[in-house]
């Protein structure tokens, strides 16, 4: 058969990506041959638009122990502990049926940990909707929300912090990023390296189905308004199966059978052999008649483009496969040698002894095309937003309107879909701030949060990619951790577009800025391109999730206050920043000028300070101020409890607007008894750390003197409204 | 004492009920659902998660398998068997336990912490409860809306087979302090010999104030003996 223009197109090839591969293999490829190209030259495989920014990022560090190129990242927690971790998105399939959509995207991140030996202990998700008014919002949040429950409740791991948010930019593309968290002993890591010849190629799992077919090609393309018809290239999602090879891995993973070990995500049992030949430089081989299939008549093309999920490769060391098998078989499991490792440096693909395809590896890796795409510096915003110029608001009516917000609400509405408890090791939910996982039987602990600051990103993508790393460090230093390192989900629009290509280049150099400052390094993560639909593209979003360690869990520290009469503190220096604000968004529709700038030097210091207070057991209560100032932080302690405030009106207020509503960063509310003042000072003075006592908790009320005053329980039930009219 | 924790595939609580039940001293085994034997035990304990997927009706599958046929025999001998969440399920479905779970009224997956009290404290698995003692525990299933017969709710009552009720924290049971619909706000019940426990509330995960509360612990001291 000859391939026709409209082939290659279908593919999404490019012609002259086309020519390329005729080079590389010195003939015209075969269907099978282009579908495994285009399999893995897509964006989403090959990070051919990304490649050349990434390798920017800090990925080396004390505390890492794999950076990006595995299935996941791996820290280094201490004793002979280690974490891995990973998020990724599932933006298109989650669009077009959100449920399975989501539940995939679950399912896909936890093979990733699972693959390295980790238990999985604690799942994350940061999820971005359309504007509450748009008519396909309700049903997608609805189906999102339920297919992540459904997907972690029923494999057994809790689902512990995320952001549900919203904004017009994701109307006709939402964005769905799970994260997955995992812990494994130092000494039992497992990488997807092959190495050695002639050992056996093991398929586990799932049997192959004509489910996901192109599902990766389908993530590199923008949407249209047919998108609606991809819907068969979303798979389908069996948490239930998934369980059983959870745990048939981490039993086989025991002793010392398995050489490398890959799962089959996007592309399949493609991506998966490609991988594990190319990093251990090695060819494979394999038999397509023996790999377990689901449905009847399923040609060579289906089997190695097909995206079923819940399935893994295997090299096995010699003579275990009896004793391998006999795990799966327990699981009532798949398990079929399918292949076996060569000398050739090739992929070659079998089907009843006949070659359907020969492609050197090199040709689907190291030789795939790389592109430095064309991209333009964001043109900054010069507006300075004139509150005199605005319609005159009431303090109280813009606080109101923040709080009773889809974007600000309490989202119990959301996270009780998910089980946030079973495994009996969540110290604390994440609420706000981060959550705090307990390693099992240990006295230590993890702390995981995920942000993202996609409107900061917009207006000034440098300082955006900046600030969204210190929010999510800051997250991680409100509940006494230590943070160690992130993985970061890039959602941006189409790559070609040069400038959606300067959006991208310009938040990764602000995400470098400060991991570097920080030595908080990038240890995996995952770019989604291409996300918007008919030449509208989504605000660019990067999402960072961090993990922290609380190596003494004695007292677990949250952001709720704890008793009347303590002394509130505001740590950072308020200079009253609107623009760009929850604020002037929420209540004026007002998107202009620049984003607050973070200092890092400051960032580090107060965080710094702040961890030795917590140390120290001063403090009551912490928590960050980010997105709606000092006054929504101070709601966000009160609510939910019995403990409200008295804030005295600041000396040297020039504007309460912009004292209360300001987004200045790098501050924290801490929450203190009166005897423990002197201490907490000292530690603040001695770093040079600005702070200032802005009032005490009280019984009951919540009172900005001058302001506000409000019962708590009635500010309590403005946050609960927009979740409880859906 | 002795306990069995059975394992179906696609159990997910089973670790922590074993956490639980070590920590009050029980000597517990892992029981795994094609075993043909059940090892000697004083307590058999059915745990939570999603056997078999759950894919058909919840518990069904688990209620037909091959080990459910040795815990029935137990059963009827007099052992203790406790069912908790998907147990509770499972139980209903193998007939030891009267009645069925259907999907929550919200028709959502309900996780969160709610009060229960103790309505019934007269027997081996709540002595260490006060009768109309307010517990704090946590729930986490899809379907927790109990319903049973009238002539079977008439003989819950009149006997007093009713472990807990879902209430409010100042106790009162009432229709606002009842997550999932359930039928007169149970939370859990027994067999008529008071032998068996099926409860959607997970008191394995309020034995460490670290975490939770201690709320559940008495109902494991009060099995071992």
């Amino acid at each position: 058969m000859k391939i026709s223009n409209q082939v290659i197109e279908s593919h999404g090839l490019k012609l002259d990506e086309f020519s390329l591969i005729k080079k590389l293999l010195k003939r015209e490829p075969n269907l099978l041959e282009l579908g495994i190209f285009s399999a893995m030259w897509n964006e989403h495989c090959s990070y051919k638009s990304s490649r050349k920014h990434l390798k920017n990022l800090p990925t080396k560090g004390k505390q890492v122990i794999q950076g990006p190129g595995e299935n996941a990242g791996v820290i280094d927690i201490g004793g002979d502990d280690a974490i891995v971790f990973k998020i990724e998105s599932h933006n298109h399939p989650s669009y077009i049926e959100p449920y399975q959509g989501a539940a995939t995207g679950v399912g896909g991140i936890l093979r990733d940990v699972f693959t390295m030996g980790a238990r999985p202990i604690a799942l994350l998700n940061s999820i971005h909707f359309g504007s509450p008014k748009f008519f396909k919002t309700k049903s997608l949040l609805n189906g999102v929300v339920s297919g992540i429950g459904g997907y972690g409740n029923c494999i057994g791991i809790p689902t512990v912090a995320g952001e549900t948010k919203f904004n017009a930019t994701y109307n006709e593309n939402i964005l769905v990023n799970a994260m997955a968290v995992g812990h494994v002993k130092k000494n039992k890591i497992f990488y997807s390296k092959a190495k050695g010849l002639n050992k056996s190629v093991v398929y586990v799992g799932s049997k192959t189905g004509r489910d996901g077919i192109h599902g990766a090609s389908m993530a590199s393309a923008e949407f249209d308004e047919n998108s609606e018809e991809k819907k068969p290239t979303v798979q389908v999602g069996d948490p239930f199966t998934e369980k059983l090879l959870m745990e048939a891995c981490l039993e086989l993973m025991k002793d010392n059978s398995i050489i490398s070990i890959q799962d089959m995500g996007a592309a399949g049992l493609t991506s998966s052999s490609v991988e594990m030949a190319s990093k251990g430089e090695l060819g494979i081989e394999l038999n397509l008649e023996k790999v377990p299939c689901r449905e009847e008549n399923m040609s060579p093309y289906e089997m190695m483009l097909s995206e079923s999920q819940e399935r893994m490769l295997i090299i096995l060391e010699d003579g275990k496969e009896e004793n391998a098998k006999k795990i799966f078989d327990k699981w009532d499991l798949d398990f079929v040698v399918i292949g076996k490792t060569t000398d050739s440096n090739k992929l070659v693909l079998k089907y009843n002894n006949a070659i359907k395809a020969e492609i050197p590896i090199s040709a689907l890796s190291s030789k795939a095309p790389i592109y430095d795409r064309k991209w333009i510096k964001k043109k900054l915003p010069k507006i300075k937003v004139d509150l005199k110029k605005l319609k005159k608001v009431k303090f109280e009516d813009a606080l109101i309107k923040i709080l009773s917000s889809a974007n600000y609400s309490n989202k119990s509405w959301v996270t009780e879909q998910y089980d946030q408890m079973v495994m009996c090791d969540t110290v604390k939910q994440s609420g706000a701030d981060a959550a705090i996982i307990r390693i099992h039987n240990k006295k230590k602990a993890i702390a995981v949060s995920v942000d993202s600051s996609a409107n900061y990103c917009k207006a000034h993508p440098i300082s955006g990619g900046k600030q969204v790393v210190c929010e999510n460090w800051r997250n991680l230093i409100s509940v006494g951790s230590k943070p160690l390192a992130i993985t970061n989900c890039l959602n941006f629009g189409n790559p070609e577009n040069p400038e959606i290509m300067g959006e991208f280049a310009e938040c990764l150099k602000g995400i470098k800025e400060s991991c570097e400052f920080l030595n908080f390094p990038v240890v995996s993560g995952n770019v989604s391109f291409y996300n918007g639909t008919n030449n509208k593209n989504i605000n660019p979003t990067p999402v960072i999730g961090g993990v922290g360690l609380i190596s003494k869990l004695d007292n677990p520290i949250n952001h709720k206050f704890k008793k009347e009469n303590n002394l509130i503190i505001l740590v950072g220096k308020t200079f009253g920043h609107l623009e760009q604000s929850a604020f002037l968004e929420e209540v004026y529709s007002n998107i202009d000028g620049l984003p607050p700038e973070v200092n890092l030097v400051n960032e580090k210091n107060n965080g710094e300070g702040i961890l030795e207070i917590i140390n120290k057991e001063l403090a009551k209560s912490v928590h960050d101020i980010s997105s709606g100032g000092l006054v929504v932080a101070l709601a966000e302690m009160s609510m939910g409890t019995d403990f409200g405030v008295k804030i005295d009106r600041p000396k040297k207020l020039t504007n309460s607007i912009k004292y209360f509503f300001g987004e200045d960063q790098s501050r924290y509310i801490v929450e203190i008894e009166k005897n423990n003042l002197e201490k907490t000072a000292k530690i603040l003075k001695k770093n040079n750390i600005f702070f200032e006592i802005i009032g005490t908790t009280q019984m009951k009320y919540f009172e900005i003197q001058g302001e506000f005053k409000s019962d708590i329980k009635e500010l309590y039930k403005i946050n609960n409204q927009w979740y409880n009219n859906f | 004492m002795n306990s069995s924790v059975i394992v179906f595939p696609g159990s997910n609580c089973d670790r922590d009920i074993a956490v639980a039940l070590e920590k009050v001293q029980f000597k517990n085994k892992m029981v795994w659902h094609k075993d043909t034997e059940l090892p000697k035990s004083d307590l058999i304990v059915i745990p939570g998660g999603f056997s078999y997927g759950d894919y058909l009706r919840s518990g069904a599958i688990a209620g037909k398998s091959t080990i459910i046929s040795e815990v029935i025999k137990a059963a009827n001998k007099g052992c203790l068997i406790l069912g908790i969440c998907n147990g509770f399920q499972i139980l209903t479905e193998t007939g030891l336990l009267k009645g069925v779970l259907l999907r929550n009224k919200n028709l959502r997956f309900i996780n969160k912490n709610v009060n229960i009290k103790v309505i019934n404290n007269n027997s081996k698995f709540l002595k260490n409860y006060k009768k109309d003692q307010i517990l704090e525990m946590n729930i986490a299933h899809n379907e927790g809306n109990y319903f049973t017969s009238s002539d079977h709710l008439k003989e819950l009552n009149d006997k007093n087979l009713i472990a807990f009720k879902y209430c409010r924290s100042d106790g009162d049971v009432n229709s606002i302090s009842n997550p999932n619909g359930s039928i007169e706000n149970i939370a859990g019940i027994f067999n008529s010999n008071k032998n068996i426990l099926g409860m959607m509330p997970h008191p394995e995960r309020m034995i460490d104030n670290l975490i939770s509360n201690t709320d559940g612990i008495n109902l494991f001291t009060s099995l071992i003996k």
